[in-house]
């Protein structure tokens, strides 16, 4: 289970986010709407811990820990993992040493091959991690990474954007199969929280909690596909006032 | 000319040359070292050296106790050749004196690629005992194991003057291994060297140098290499471990057309190093091509990494990628990338880089569930693995493990 209390994050001294609170409880996935600059990455940034976003106010606790001072590595190992947005190109890095750093070493020989394979990255493997990549060849290869990291949480930032349509369709698998989509919800462990612009990655992988935020804070809770037609049809505005007033709390 | 007019001749431009200042680097002064009469034994079985001996040069790349991968050896103690063999046919490995006696011909290539007045360095060479090796691989012949040549600085506070001609004949593919180490691990010692590479029509020579010096050894290098009408020249340079003071900036004329000069470097020093390292190639012939690339790593050294690429013919074609990375509070980094084109129609360009890891692509690895220390040892490994197009496997891995040697003391 993932829990954030009131939680307040400053890049640079600047306040982006403020009084947010979200659970997401094993074997769900959540989804984040809002408008550009609202501050949705923060949020992921932030619940991955990465330092430039300091958490001011508030916390953040992962099964049952508070790891709100833990750094990104310990969170990771803790089973926290992050597929980038746009991800730094690391010269001389190869795409199956990343892999491999994922796996810990801890899978058979051929599990980069498969990981591959799976992701349609075969050719990737043996080039400089995201140099040249396409949109869509850069959003599998965070995905092959984290299918090889095996996290319980799982932060995406926009898992669509850039993505064309055959693209977009293999990713929903890979996503489904991070998320452990295909496991009964009862044994299903995993969750996912996703930032969405579009919607497009709804139908694609079931979510079951939307959130629109806002000015830095999360302006109302719902279903995500109401959320989506709501925003589609009278745009963020009047989705945030429809829900004006109402505190926001968890269902 | 005859052979000893020819030599006088050499012998009087290079007095005119013994106090000419280098154009590069700290000046050495050459009185601080001494020479010497002593000369080690010749051994025909390179493996009865000392263990110590060969150790030091195993770090360079020299292996004598199994020598079933190499096509021949030369080592050379000091100023004098203490083994030279061959186990291939089509290639001949010597003393380059006893070639210099062997063949009429080699007047024609003596000097020819390096000028004997360049410096005071070169001159001392002419003037002084020296020795050094002739690899010569003859014409359509193939050698698949490199020759590896070790020169070798026995004696405290020497200096060790080497002349070295390596000939590639038309149609031929040679491969060599040059380590350069030091007996002693703390004392001076000032290591002055002059190669004349000659690649002719079709030939292709991979040169791979390791470099494996001591704290207080100065080094001067001085190299010329002449690549005739599809001739390919690939250098791989390795340097990681200390030494007080190295420059050289060899120089590479493609004369024939299509001709191909690929250079290497990877750079790698500490606190107290300086290093002057260069490459410079002219591209004379139409198509001729060139490619460099240099790796540098300070930890508190001072680091000039240089290129030049000039281009005089159409459809040349060439590229300087030369990238630095500062880790730790001190050092320097000082790229010097160089451009000349002379007519219309040429592809030169360069990039050059300097800094120090960048945070983001750390943090990119830490949420992968690597620590901060595990990221960087990561990304500079990545950062010295030059993939090296046209190297032959059994090289490319050896020089790989070279590297990964090495990488240790840099963490």
């Amino acid at each position: 289970m993932l829990e954030i209390k009131d939680l307040s994050v400053a890049v640079e001294g600047k306040k982006i986010i403020h009084d947010v609170n979200m659970t997401i409880q094993n074997g769900e996935t959540h989804v984040l709407f809002g408008p550009n600059g609202a501050g949705k990455s923060t949020l992921l940034m932030a619940i991955m811990g990465f330092p430039k976003y300091r958490v001011t106010r508030g916390s953040i606790s992962f099964k049952g820990k508070d790891i709100t001072g833990l750094t990104v590595d310990e969170r990771a190992r803790l089973g926290i993992g992050m597929s980038f947005q746009r991800p730094p190109v690391v010269r001389g890095v190869k795409t199956s040493d990343m892999v491999a750093a994922c796996l810990k070493g801890s899978e058979d020989d051929d599990a980069i091959g498969k990981l591959a394979d799976k992701a349609d990255l075969g050719e990737f493997l043996e080039r400089d991690i995201n140099y040249g990549f396409s949109g869509g060849e850069i959003k599998r290869s965070e995905l092959m990474q984290l299918l090889a990291q095996k996290p319980e949480l799982t932060l995406m930032d926009e898992p669509e954007s850039g993505v064309d349509l055959v693209n977009i369709v293999l990713i929903g698998k890979l996503m489904n199969e991070l998320l452990e989509k295909n496991c009964p919800i009862q044994y299903r462990k995993c969750m996912g929280l996703i930032i969405t612009h579009t919607g497009h990655i709804l139908d694609y992988v079931n979510a079951r909690t939307g959130y629109v935020m806002c000015d830095g804070t999360i302006g109302c809770v719902g279903d995500p596909h109401e959320i989506l037609t709501t925003i589609r049809e009278k745009g963020y505005d009047e989705c945030i006032k429809c829900y004006l007033g109402r505190v926001p709390t968890h269902e | 000319m005859s052979k000893t007019n020819a030599s006088r001749n050499y012998k009087d431009k290079a007095k005119t040359a013994a106090d000419k200042v280098a154009a590069l680097g700290e000046d050495i002064d050459l009185s601080k070292y001494v020479s010497s009469d002593e000369k080690p034994p010749y051994r025909d079985n390179p493996s009865s050296l000392p263990s110590k001996a060969k150790k030091q040069m195993l770090d360079a790349g020299i292996m004598l106790d199994d020598t079933s991968q190499r096509s021949g050896t030369y080592i050379q103690m000091d100023n004098t050749p203490v083994h030279s063999s061959v186990s291939q046919d089509g290639v001949e490995v010597m003393p380059v004196g006893q070639a210099m006696e062997q063949y009429d011909w080699m007047a024609d290539y003596w000097w020819q690629a390096v000028a004997v007045d360049q410096d005071k360095y070169t001159a001392n060479i002419e003037l002084n005992q020296y020795s050094g090796y002739f690899i010569r691989s003859l014409p359509g012949q193939k050698t698949v194991f490199p020759v590896q040549a070790c020169l070798y600085l026995a004696k405290d506070k020497l200096v060790q003057n080497v002349h070295n001609v390596i000939i590639a004949e038309e149609g031929s593919e040679l491969h060599i291994i040059t380590g350069c180490t030091t007996a002693s691990r703390e004392e001076t010692g000032l290591h002055l060297g002059v190669s004349e590479f000659y690649i002719k029509k079709g030939a292709k020579v991979t040169f791979t140098m390791i470099h494996s010096w001591n704290p207080e050894i100065a080094v001067r290098p001085r190299s010329g290499v002449i690549i005739e009408e599809d001739g390919l020249f690939l250098s791989n340079y390795i340097l990681m471990k200390p030494v007080r003071s190295l420059q050289m900036n060899p120089l590479v004329r493609c004369v024939g057309d299509n001709a191909v000069a690929r250079f290497n470097s990877v750079l790698v020093t500490g606190e107290g190093s300086s290093l002057d390292v260069g490459s410079r190639v002219i591209l004379d012939a139409r198509g001729a091509k060139t490619e460099i690339i240099s790796r540098a790593i300070t930890t508190g050294g001072k680091i000039i990494a240089r290129g030049y690429i000039e281009g005089n013919a159409p459809e040349v074609k060439g590229h300087l990628e030369c990238r630095g990375l500062i880790l730790g509070e001190k050092g320097v980094i000082h790229a010097i990338p160089e451009l000349k084109g002379n007519l219309a129609g040429i592809d030169l360009s360069h990039e050059a880089a300097v800094g120090k890891i960048a945070e983001e692509e750390v943090e990119y690895l830490m949420a992968r569930g690597l620590t901060r220390d595990e990221a960087t040892a990561t990304i500079v490994r990545g950062f010295l693995r030059v993939d090296i197009e046209g190297l032959p496997p059994l090289l490319a891995e050896e020089l790989k493990r070279a590297v990964e040697a090495s990488e240790k003391e840099v963490m």
